[in-house]
């Protein structure tokens, strides 16, 4: 019990501002609450069929079987399969480092590393769908077509700055990781 | 009308996975309920301050901070904002599609979304322990450099 509360206690004392809010402010009342209704039913309209979909991926694709085809011999073929691998993934970009370690262990090239922490920050596609569904089509594949391009370049940017030795020591360090 | 075609995704991959395999199914869905739950409390929270600020911020002031004639302060403003705050797409979407509608320009919303979701301030220190100072120093500024352009061009492509 005691965790939930802990978890919530942002929650409860952000629900104590607004009640003050509320009370205090009786000029913006109208709007605030207009406001909260019509995001909480957006919100609860678009989630559920987003997080049945980022159950399935989580259930249905084989990353261990994934991480072999992508090694530093695999070429472009690797590099999409990172990118695959980082659009079909889910949560927030701290959770990408974790598997980028896994990762390394199992041998996929610092390269495809770079790509697959760039699609997971940037073109997972449950998250695609519901920012078109907020955000427009237009908006959402415009920034779509531009950050696959920046994802490419950053990777290869970093590639070639980080030198050679701190890549091989990384890799050491994600060989003691588990 | 997008979300009835997502709910149709939703559905059509359930029922196919449903017949697969039950139990990798109701795995599936037991995680899906578990990741809703883990952002639950953030987003309650990102719920109630966009409301207080959608309330107390009408659309001029949106309008001359975040708005279409904000300009290169306004992008910048958005994407520093972007950098340096952790919000789940979940809950940053709908915020934004607020903040549009409230008047900001589609350039320096584009800026806050590119920039939330490639640099990390404060996932820095986690990115470090795993690429090290220099790759990851080097990617969050890269990233930031990349998500103004990134907003130039979808402000460009939106706006035309």
């Amino acid at each position: 019990m005691k965790p939930v509360v802990r978890r919530y206690a942002a929650v409860m004392a952000a629900a104590a501002i607004f009640i003050v809010f509320l009370l205090l402010l009786p000029l913006y009342r109208a709007r605030a609450v207009a406001t909260i209704a019509f995001q909480a039913e957006t919100m609860l309209l678009v989630i559920p069929p987003i997080f049945v979909l980022l159950g399935l991926l989580d259930v249905w694709v084989p990353r261990e079987q994934m991480i072999r085809f992508m090694g530093a011999g695999s070429g472009a073929r690797g590099g999409l399969l990172a990118f695959l691998l980082g659009s079909f993934a889910a949560g927030p970009l701290y959770g990408a480092f974790p598997v980028a370690a896994v990762l390394m262990k199992k041998g996929a090239s610092f390269t495809n590393i770079l790509i697959f922490i760039g699609a997971w920050s940037t073109t997972k596609i449950p998250m695609l769908l519901f920012e078109s569904s907020a955000l427009g089509a237009r908006f959402t594949l415009a920034r779509l077509a531009i950050d696959i391009i920046g994802i490419i370049v950053i990777a290869a940017a970093i590639k070639a700055l980080v030198p050679a030795a701190e890549v091989r020591r990384l890799y050491a360090r994600a060989e003691l990781m588990d | 009308m997008d979300t009835l075609l997502l709910y149709l995704v939703a559905a059509i991959c359930l029922a196919w996975s449903y017949r697969k395999n039950r139990q990798k199914t109701t795995t599936a869905m037991k995680k899906a309920f578990k990741a809703f739950e883990n952002i639950l409390p953030q987003f309650l929270v990102v719920l109630i301050l966009v409301a207080m600020a959608m309330a107390v911020l009408d659309t001029a002031t949106i309008s001359l901070v975040l708005g279409r004639d904000s300009g290169v302060w306004g992008v910048l403003a958005a994407s520093l904002v972007g950098a340096v705050t952790l919000i789940p797409g979940f809950v940053a979407f709908p915020a934004a599609a607020a903040l549009l509608q409230g008047g900001a320009g589609a350039t320096q919303i584009a800026a806050f979304v590119s920039s939330l979701m490639m640099v990390g301030v404060v996932t820095l220190p986690l990115e470090i322990q795993f690429f090290g100072k220099r790759a990851a120093l080097l990617r969050n500024l890269l990233a930031y450099v990349f998500s103004l352009i990134a907003a130039v061009f979808v402000g460009w492509v939106v706006s035309s």
